[in-house]
């Protein structure tokens, strides 16, 4: 590296940490921190091997965490994500019984699926304005039969994809796990959306007032119900690429998914009443969690550990910045 | 004059759950081979007691505008603590309930604690002392089992004078100990209030945050008690997070057929528990018209879908579109 | 001056935000069996004053004094406690709770520890009689009310308290011609029975009617004390903003004549019982004001234009062309180019946590913007053009908007419907709760707007803005148009005749109001 552009970089560092909210630094110290502790324990942890595992592990949470901040930065919520996972990995597999065709398509196809059930989703809360907790909930729960009596009826295919496995365990770049290569599009992606469309805008003036977005000439409810479509694909996605990862679908495979994500972005600083967030914030939340189980499980900390901890630090770093202003 | 029409203006969530429970129980009984029997009502009141207990546990939450994520979590714990404490002869037995009752408002005040003075948005708190909560439980029980005190499992879940299910009087008791007692106090006033309008109830001088207190704690109590009546039908105590998250989704499912509004302020437990047993008369349509038990989930999840969905044609008469944001 | 028969006094009180200082020493001494009106621009204390009085806000110096004791209020209970009861302008009843649960909400009569709802009932109605409301039904719920009797309840509610001294923050902003007659008929009563009374209010005739002493307040200190009538209204103007007050409103031009089809018109324009056979039309350059008493229909006249209604009989016409309007979306569109200023700032105009250049740009995104992409360099120079027109004054664009004046808040709407260059703009009461300053800013830009072919419709709930600011003003009573006045035949005289509906020559109308 030449001196100029070392120049350049220790010119433009201020500002761009200056320009750092409090919780995503907070969380990416976390991190940092939660790498040293481990490296106490077993040079293992800071390992490139290992850190580019978890990034790789980090990255379906990631994906599925995308969909669920840009709900609730609208200051919904998404609870169908376990069945919306599930769905998406299910059909993906299943597709494969209908001829090649449709095993190329696999992947489309679960995402398909879930934007259909993120769509209901987006209907019921922008269009029939019922509370997001509440739609989100009865579609998880249709998804849920949906996939029971599918799977108990018609004994479908569960096995995934070469296509589906190569997105999940592959490497384009050497060295380079093509799931966090997916991770990386779909959050620049995200980040182009929110931050330079006209879309991104109405998302977070929808969180903040959506009276006032309304007034304002924004189709709000379009605004509302496309997101809840991107979420469901983002989800089924995610979905897609575990199944990938695992090499076949199964039933419960999102239940351990809808609260990390929520916990995710959160922890990345993201309102849960909306309107306030940065997708910076969210890599970094995924990053702490996927981080945390894993040097827990590595630690060989029992489950019953792994949860108080995880609870504790959920609640812990929210004390520390996510705390709603005093009274006064 | 009119009284009686601001009253009914008042409790309409609450009859229009309970209109709902009746159809249902009415279809269900209708069609149920033996009819109503004592022991058809029996088995369908234990049903809808537990989930009505976890239900009035959320309700008490979602009064003040919060929503506790982590009801199931106490409901789990607390059953894998009877299981272990509940037993021995009537004075250990009842140490043993008095120990789980503390520990459930316990949980609750810790949540309460937390959101009140931590300032946290309920919904991610209660995620966390969720986890926190099914970690302890796990520690105790890393594997079902365990055992209960027998005679009072039975007489719990069983019928007093042959006739009347005892957890329907238990459920009686508790909205008479409990839950009247609250919703006419200064402090169940002030749980309102501040599900309301926070920032009115702060203005008007009323102690806030005695009454979201009191109403985390109560829930913490309620979901207990769900989790002694757990331990009771099942005899044993189990770990189980596919119970948490399902009974704390089945609460808010209920609360809301109960006709308790989400964004706090309105509603009762009252309301909460016809929404409970509503549910449950739903899920049991199934068996009556003898459907391949496969297709429970789908049947539930559209009924479900189909009851919130019925509070949007209210939509259709709205001629102002600026109250779709409320 | 004044010796021990004051009731409360509050000396040296100082309060800062962050670096912004709300009060500076101010002084306040409180008289029993007297009406105190407070008068000051917005920012220029009253508000911060008056929570320190009700406990809600600590202050950072200075002392209390509550007959001859020091006082220290650790919250809005201890200053209820202490006989001081606050109606506060943001309204502070609880919606989903009743009218008599909110009434004896700070102290609910108790049997055995649980609330006795006959006793409540009975104090409930008693209040309600005092504030002059006895039609209000004690069951209803708070929300169900219209916002008028909102406020009337929130005077029973300060009254069921029985305090010594009742502080009233622009208590009158939302009630009807009708209603303020009554409360001022209660309050005058009040001042007999020994209450001591602080009224803070914008409006010069309200307190000059009712009120015995006044202090005017600017940047945070109290500047002047006098009696009541002492002073003209053009010396209290200018003890509240510092400078000389002349010609608050820009002249009018002669009313032009033009064939062309007027940019906004409606034909019997009907909607549920609220709007009745409306026909009016505004043309380009022009000012029409919408007058009559509060809540007769006008605000629905704006959103009904706007596209916010539904069931909408009769037609709106643009240049003569009848269209239909289904959201605010489709208003603002280029062909129609409608804006509408909206009521309530804080939750319609604004998204108040939003940086200010988010929120200028936030009805013009489809103008800055290719492919949905928004051009970050045309928004800039959009926004920068914009702060420059109104003179809004910001530390920068990417300060939250909520950190700004509410004067600067008010010109943020204004300015985020400007860059769109709106050929139609309707405003729903843009000057209330604003400064005297900003307010002649607004009125000048106003007449620039339509000077440069704007057509504006412009509902005030201010008699004196339709009056200053209007070519024409259509009065409104209970949904219908009731009169149009032109010109000369603008006056209070005829506004305040027509928007009660009365016909023929009704001088001394106010006393025929309190009769």
């Amino acid at each position: 590296m030449s001196d100029t552009t070392m120049g350049r970089i220790s010119e433009r560092m201020p500002r761009f940490i200056r320009r750092i909210e409090p919780p995503v630094a907070i969380s990416f110290a976390c991190i940092i921190l939660l790498l040293l502790f481990g490296g106490l324990y077993s040079s293992a942890f800071l390992s490139a091997d290992y850190l580019l595992q978890q990034l790789k592990v980090a990255s379906f949470l990631g994906v599925i965490a995308t969909g669920m901040m840009l709900v609730i930065l609208l200051g919904q919520i998404d609870l169908s994500v376990p069945w919306v996972v599930a769905a998406g990995a299910m059909m993906a597999c299943a597709a494969t019984a209908y001829g090649p065709a449709a095993t190329l398509a696999a992947v489309p196809i679960g995402i398909l699926c879930g934007m259909l059930i993120g769509l209901v989703n987006g209907i019921g809360v922008a269009y029939l304005r019922i509370p997001s907790m509440i739609v989100t909930l009865a579609t998880n729960a249709v998804a849920q039969g949906l996939m029971v009596v599918y799977t108990g009826g018609f004994s479908p295919r569960d096995f995934a994809t070469e296509e589906m496995r190569y997105l999940a365990t592959g490497s384009l770049i050497p060295g380079v796990p093509n799931a966090l290569i997916i991770w990386a599009i779909v959050g620049a992606g995200m980040v182009f959306v929110l931050t330079r469309t006209t879309f991104g805008r109405a998302v977070y003036g929808i969180g903040n007032r959506e009276r006032a977005a309304y007034l304002s000439g924004v189709n709000t409810r379009r605004v509302v119900m496309i997101a809840f479509i991107a979420a469901g694909g983002l989800s089924a996605f995610g979905g897609v690429l575990l199944a990938g990862y695992a090499s076949k679908a199964a039933q419960g495979m999102g239940d351990a998914y809808l609260l990390p994500a929520i916990a995710a972005v959160v922890l990345g600083g993201t309102s849960i009443l909306g309107g306030r967030g940065s997708y910076l914030g969210t890599v970094a939340g995924v990053i702490l969690i996927t981080l945390l189980l894993s040097i827990l499980s590595v630690l060989q900390m029992p489950e019953a550990g792994r949860q108080i901890i995880y609870g504790v630090v959920i609640i812990a770093m929210l004390l520390l910045y996510g705390r709603s202003p005093a009274n006064q | 004059m009119k009284d009686w029409r601001y009253w009914l203006a008042e409790q309409r969530g609450t009859l229009v759950a309970l209109a709902i429970f009746a159809l249902m129980f009415t279809i269900y009984i209708s069609n149920h081979p033996a009819g109503l029997t004592t022991n058809v009502a029996q088995t369908a009141a234990n049903k809808g007691t537990l989930l009505a207990l976890v239900a009035m546990a959320q309700t008490l939450v979602v009064i003040t505008a919060g929503i506790d994520l982590s009801v199931g979590a106490i409901l789990v714990l607390t059953n894998c603590i009877a299981s272990m404490v509940v037993t021995g002869n009537a004075f250990e037995t009842t140490l043993g309930v008095v120990f789980v009752l503390f520990v459930g408002a316990l949980c609750g005040a810790l949540n309460g604690l937390i959101v009140i003075y931590g300032r946290l948005q309920p919904i991610v708190a209660t995620i966390g002392t969720g986890a926190i909560f099914f970690g302890i439980a796990l520690i105790l029980r890393p594997l079902p089992g365990g055992t209960v005190n027998e005679t009072l499992a039975d007489a719990m879940t069983g019928k007093v004078f042959g006739i009347v299910p005892a957890s329907l009087l238990m459920l009686l008791a508790i909205v008479l100990v409990v839950w009247l007692p609250f919703c006419s106090s200064v402090i169940g006033r002030a749980a309102y209030a501040a599900g309301s309008s926070e920032t009115a109830a702060y203005m008007s001088g009323m102690p806030i945050r005695r009454g979201k207190f009191a109403a985390y704690t109560l829930g913490g109590l309620l979901a207990s008690i769900g989790g002694l009546f757990l331990t009771f039908f099942t005899y044993s105590g189990q770990a189980s997070s596919a119970t948490a998250s399902t009974y704390t989704l089945l609460s808010i499912a209920a609360v809301v057929l109960g006709g308790v509004s989400l964004f706090g302020g309105r509603g009762s437990a009252i309301g909460a528990i016809f929404g409970a047993f509503a549910f449950r008369a739903i899920g049991d349509l199934m068996f009556v018209f003898d459907f391949d038990a496969l297709w429970q989930p789908l049947f539930q999840g559209v009924i479900l879908l189909l009851a919130v969905s019925i509070g949007a044609l209210g939509l259709w008469r709205v001629r102002n579109r600026l109250e779709w944001f409320g | 001056m004044i010796g021990a028969e004051a009731l409360f006094r509050m000396e040296g009180i100082s309060k800062r935000y962050g670096g912004v200082r709300a009060l500076e020493k101010a002084e306040l001494v409180v008289e029993p069996g007297r009406i105190h009106a407070i008068l000051g621009e917005n920012g220029a204390g009253k508000s911060t004053l008056i929570k320190v009085m009700a406990g809600v806000v600590t202050p950072d110096e200075g002392r209390m004094v509550l007959k001859g004791d020091d006082v220290v209020f650790a919250g809005p209970a201890a200053a209820q406690k202490s006989g001081i009861a606050c109606i506060f302008q943001e309204l502070s009843l609880i919606p989903d709770l009743s009218v008599a649960d909110n009434i004896v909400i700070a102290d609910p009569p108790q049997r055995f520890g649980m609330i006795d709802r006959k006793a409540q009932r009975r104090l409930a109605e008693a209040a309600l009689d005092r504030a002059g409301a006895a039609d209000i039904h004690p069951a209803a719920l708070v929300k169900d009310l219209p916002l008028s009797r909102r406020q009337v309840v929130e005077i029973a509610k300060a009254l069921a308290r029985q305090p010594q001294i009742l502080i009233l923050d622009e208590a009158t902003s939302a009630l009807t011609a009708a209603d303020v007659a009554k409360v001022f008929q209660v309050l005058k009563r009040l001042r007999q029975d020994g209450m001591a009374l602080l009224y803070i209010s914008h409006r010069m005739n309200e307190i000059a009617e009712l009120a015995d002493t006044c202090t005017v307040f600017r940047n945070g200190r109290n500047v002047a004390t006098y009696a009541n009538g002492s002073k003209s209204n053009d010396e209290v103007v200018e003890m509240m903003i510092g400078r000389e007050y002349h010609n608050v409103f820009p002249p009018k031009p002669p009313a032009a004549v033009s064939d062309r089809a007027p940019a906004l018109a409606c034909r019997d324009l009907s909607w549920a019982g609220r709007l009745k056979d409306i026909s009016l039309s505004v043309a380009a350059g022009e000012v029409v004001g919408l007058g009559g008493l509060d809540g007769q229909g006008q605000r629905e006249l704006l959103l009904a234009f706007f596209g916010v209604l539904s069931g909408l009989s009769g037609e709106i016409l643009i240049d003569g062309k009848p269209v239909t309007l289904n959201s605010p979306a489709a208003a603002k569109r280029g062909e129609i180019g409608m804006a509408l200023i909206p009521e309530d700032r804080k939750t319609e105009g604004l998204m108040l946590p939003m940086s200010v250049r988010d929120n200028l740009s936030f009805a013009s995104l489809d103008l800055l913007s290719k492919a949905s992409v928004i051009d970050s360099a045309a928004e800039q120079r959009r926004n920068e053009d914009m702060l420059d027109l109104l003179a809004i004054k910001t530390a920068g664009l990417d300060i939250p908007v909520g950190a700004l004046s509410g004067g600067n808040q008010q010109k943020v709407v204004i300015a985020k419907w400007l860059m769109r260059r709106p050929r139609i703009i309707l405003l729903n009461d843009p000057t209330r709760g604003i400064d005297v300053g900003t307010k002649q800013e607004i009125y000048a830009l106003l007449r620039r707007l339509a000077a440069d072919g704007a057509a504006i419709l412009f509902y005030s709930t201010d008699y004196d803005e339709l009056i200053g600011c209007c070519d024409r003003v259509l009065v409104l009573y209970d949904g219908a148009v009731k009169r149009e006045l032109k010109g000369d035949e603008i006056s209070e005289h005829a506004l305040i005749s027509s928007a009660l509906n009365i016909t023929g020559n009704g001088h001394s109308l106010r006393e025929g109001a309190e009769a």
